[in-house]
Order: structure tokens, then C-alpha cells, then sequence
């Protein structure tokens, strides 16, 4: 079934009675020639790739819940590509020309709003940080733009420029970040892995994952042991649970992360607004509510849902910015479990054990990173070889502290990211 | 969520700084190798359960407390000083 402006006319006039399910249900089969564990955003997009890229499709998806139901079903949607260091920048600017092709790809609607995304600065010493950055950005060949004070006060007239504490001295535009519509993501991977031969397996949690001699056989699930010689932990804040059923310890701490969504209202923010000194960022969604984070929780948690004190800090910053969002509802809040590494960026490799792969430490910025991640961890499963854009996500690099990417200069240490 | 502090009683999350896992307490010889170290630093058991972690009652006392609470439902069983945790390690 394809998607086109004529078969949705059509449909309009037929009483949207031809419209078929969008992916297949499958049941397990005895054996795959890959298995890729967990199906979210990131897995679905693995499965993706390698069926279109590399012409696996005798491969299953097993995913404990329903497809898309964890972190791609429950973020603040914000695509960019403005990293500065080396082994990032590679990867996200990836990622992102991905994003720009990604509906036509899959013939899928994923909502993809380059609407520009502002990163504000209130001194002189941030100035030239942004300035650093945004001249990183352009030689990697994405795009940035130093705003002064009045540039910015262009694009957000509401904001408050005078804050005692936080004056705003302008802002680094990358007019190509936005947001995408987070769950249309998940399930055009979806759709588009299922009309390849992808088998997704949903209510199917791993209890074991089988190895002989050094090498994976396949896993234990709640619907049977499936056999396969190669293996993918694509599970996010749970990866600690799943690399353990290998005997792994990863350098991983689960936290969470809150999010929030206000009422819907009239359009009035147009861009993706980050207010990096109150570690508070929005946009508003194309159904009209704002939606807003802040920072993690700071405490190793699985708990899904987010504390007061983080709560109270993320409106308190929202209200320093753009005092006119006070009397806007809060709808509701969630919390999202975070696999944080020590030195905030991800990992993609193989493991010590032959056949086993894994994709984890997304921290809080794994949706992004969904297309670049799933076409790089799809290009390492099949062929055995780093992809060149994610070649840096090393497991080893926390062991031999060759290679750290500290993003944010704070330290690799696991409470400080 | 609060704490119980040895020394303070009960007191808001707000006052405690977060450290980590407890692991951190029996730091490896500077000459322990890199897999010590890499165990010391980095790698987690990460549980999503029973934990023990390291807090500092920054906005209190001072003391440095060792915490058992559950990662999932965040009730917090047991707050012991740090001190005295180590000392029954030694």
C-alpha cells in the first residue's frame, strides 16, 4: 500500500474503508539470520536498513511491549545536527541528511519541520563557544548562523532580553534543526522493514541470550527460543538488563529524563528555542502544545516517571525565557529512562562475544539520531565493519580513554552528563 | 523524594548531591590496570531494582551517605554513613 495525495482523496471519498494495517503482526519462527532486540525507534530503523541496504530480510524484530511504545513514543521530537566534536559532528550531520530524505525513503508522512532550532547565549564567553561551534558545524557541512541580540529578537520577540541573570546576547540558528512527528517515525521504519520480509515480533521479551564457544545462538523469549548467529541489543535504558543476559557489565547508568506538554494553543512559537543556562528547551507541536524538558533527575532510575524538584526547575526556566507562556495548562508529564554513558555520547560495536552487537548510551538524545543509527548499526551487523559516520561510538574507549567525546567538557564521569 | 540523613533526619532530595553507585567507595590501587579502573569508573551493574548509591548531603551536615533504595519504585530502604560503611569494609 502506497501513501500518495490521490489515494488519501480517495479514501476521503470511499469512506476510508481500503486503508490496510501498515505492518504485518508476524509470529516467531524457529530460526532468523538476525535477531535485533528491542523494537523502538532505533531498532525498527536497524531492521530497516538492513533489509534495504544490505538485503537481510530473513530477520526479526522482538520487541517485549508494542512497537514504538518507549523513548521514540515519548520525547520532545527535536532533530538537529549542531555537535561539535569530531565523531559526533560525522555522525549527526549523517543523521540528519537522512531526516531530509527520510518520507520519501519510506513513504511515510514523519512530520519533519525543519522550522530552525535557536541555541541562546548570555555572555561573551558563550558567544565565542557558540561561535566555535557554529564555524564546526559549517565545516562539517551543515549549517549555522551567529545571531546577535536584535537578530534573535527578530525571530523571538517573546522572550525576555533583559533577565537580570540571564540578558540574552544573541544565539546560534541551525536553520536545518526542527522536529518530526516521533511516533510517525517509529512506525514507518515499521512499515517499511515489514514490506521487505522484516518479521516484528511484539509481546516477546528476551529472559536469555544463548552462547557457545564465544558465540551468540540465538535467545530465550517468552514465546520460545529463536535461533540466530547474529544478535542486536538495541534497547536503550534497558540495556543494562539485556547485556547482562550475555554476562556484559556496559558503562552504562539508567536515568530519568521529564518531559511536559502544555494545552494546545494558537501558534506563537515557530522555532525549536534551547535555554542551555536553565537547561530548559521548547517547541510547539503541530497540534498547538508547547512541549518542554529540562535536565535529567540526576539519580540512576527506572521509575518512568520524573521527581518534583526537576519539575519545579524546568517551569522556573520556561518562566526566566518567556514569561508569556504562564498561563499555559500542563497537560500532562512523563519521564523516559535514559541510558546515560560516562562521557555522553553513544556506542555502536560488537561485543566480546561473536555475532553479539550493540547499539546503547543514546542518553538524552537518541531520537535524532534514530536514521544515522539504525543505517550505521545495520552496516556494522552486516558487513562487520564500523560505519565510517558512527566509527568512533567505541565500546573500548571508557577502558583505554582513547577517544572520549566529552560533548559538554564537563567530565567523564557518570553524574555529569 | 527524601532522605533519611543519619545525623540531619528526614530532608528534601533538593539538599543531596548524587554521586553514584556505590562502587565507588573501594577505589583500585593507582597501579590496579586499567580493567579496575575501567570497573571503578565506568562499568555499572545498573539494576532495575535494589541499588546502592552515593550521596552527599551538600545543603546539611556534610556527610557523605550511602543509600539502598529501589530503582523502580524509589523507595529508599536504608541511608548509612558512608563512613561507617567504609569502616566495615576495611
Amino acid at each position: 500500500m502506497r501513501f500518495s495525495g490521490l489515494r488519501v482523496l480517495r479514501e476521503g471519498l470511499t469512506g476510508n474503508k481500503g486503508w490496510a494495517p501498515h505492518w504485518r503482526d508476524a509470529e516467531p519462527k524457529a530460526e532468523y539470520d538476525a535477531i535485533i532486540i528491542g523494537g523502538g525507534g532505533h531498532g525498527l530503523s536497524t531492521a530497516y536498513y538492513l533489509a534495504k541496504e544490505h538485503g537481510l530480510t530473513n530477520i526479526a524484530v522482538l520487541e517485549k511491549g508494542y512497537l514504538g511504545g518507549g523513548n521514540v513514543g515519548r520525547n520532545t521530537t527535536i532533530v538537529r545536527a549542531n555537535y561539535f566534536l569530531q565523531g559526533n559532528s560525522e555522525f549527526y550531520s549523517h543523521s540528519l541528511k537522512l531526516w531530509e530524505g527520510l518520507e520519501e525513503d519510506l513513504n511515510y508522512n514523519v512530520m519533519h519541520s525543519q522550522r530552525g532550532l535557536i541555541n541562546l547565549f548570555h555572555s561573551d564567553g558563550q558567544r565565542d563557544a557558540f561561535a566555535r561551534r557554529g564555524n564546526s558545524m559549517i565545516n562539517q557541512g551543515d549549517d549555522a548562523v551567529l545571531l546577535d541580540r536584535e537578530g534573535v529578537r527578530k525571530y523571538l520577540p517573546y522572550l525576555d532580553f533583559d533577565n537580570v541573570r540571564f540578558p540574552i546576547y544573541g544565539g546560534l540558528l541551525h536553520p536545518r534543526g526542527g522536529t518530526a512527528r516521533h511516533d510517525a517515525v517509529a512506525w514507518g521504519y515499521a512499515r517499511g522493514a515489514s514490506d521487505r520480509g522484516v518479521d516484528l515480533i511484539q509481546q516477546c521479551e528476551v529472559t536469555g541470550i544463548d552462547i557457545e564457544n564465544g558465540q551468540v545462538r540465538g535467545v530465550q523469549t517468552t514465546r520460545g527460543a529463536i535461533r540466530a548467529k547474529k544478535v542486536g541489543i538495541v534497547v536503550a535504558g534497558r540495556s543494562g538488563q539485556v547485556a547482562a543476559m550475555a554476562g556484559m557489565r556496559l558503562p552504562i547508568e539508567s536515568h530519568v529524563l521529564q518531559a511536559f506538554v502544555t494545552e494546545g494553543l494558537k501558534p506563537c512559537i515557530d522555532h525549536v528555542v534551547s535555554f542551555g543556562m536553565g537547561h530548559f528547551y521548547i517547541s510547539q507541536s503541530d497540534k498547538g502544545g508547547l512541549v518542554f524538558g529540562g535536565d535529567l533527575d540526576f539519580y540512576a532510575s527506572y521509575a518512568s516517571r520524573g521527581n518534583l524538584p526537576m519539575a519545579e526547575h524546568v517551569m522556573e526556566a520556561g518562566m526566566t525565557l518567556m514569561p508569556m507562556i504562564g498561563k499555559a495548562k500542563v497537560l500532562r508529564s512523563w519521564g523516559g529512562i535514559m541510558d546515560m554513558t560516562p562521557d555522553g555520547s553513544p556506542i555502536i560495536d560488537q561485543t566480546d562475544t561473536k555475532g553479539l552487537f550493540i547499539d546503547c548510551g543514546w542518553c538524552y538524545g537518541g531520537f535524532k539520531a534514530v536514521p544515522g543509527s539504525g543505517f550505521s548499526f545495520a552496516h556494522l551487523m552486516a558487513t562487520g565493519n564500523h560505519h565510517a559516520p558512527a566509527a568512533k561510538f567505541r565500546l573500548d574507549r571508557f577502558r583505554t580513554g582513547v577517544g572520549l567525546m566529552d560533548e559538554e567538557g564537563t567530565g567523564s564521569q557518570h553524574n555529569l552528563h | 523524594m527524601r532522605l533519611d540523613c543519619p545525623i540531619c533526619g528526614s530532608r528534601d532530595r533538593r539538599e543531596f548531591y548524587y554521586q553514584g553507585d556505590a562502587v565507588m567507595l573501594a577505589r583500585p590501587a593507582v597501579d590496579a590496570g586499567a580493567d579496575a579502573w575501567d570497573r571503578y569508573l565506568h562499568l555499572r551493574d545498573n539494576p532495575a531494582g535494589q541499588t546502592r548509591d552515593l550521596w552527599h548531603h551538600e545543603a546539611g551536615c556534610g556527610a557523605w551517605l550511602v543509600v539502598t533504595r529501589d530503582t523502580v519504585t524509589h523507595a529508599v530502604s536504608a541511608v548509612e554513613l558512608a563512613s561507617d560503611v567504609k569502616g566495615a569494609m576495611a
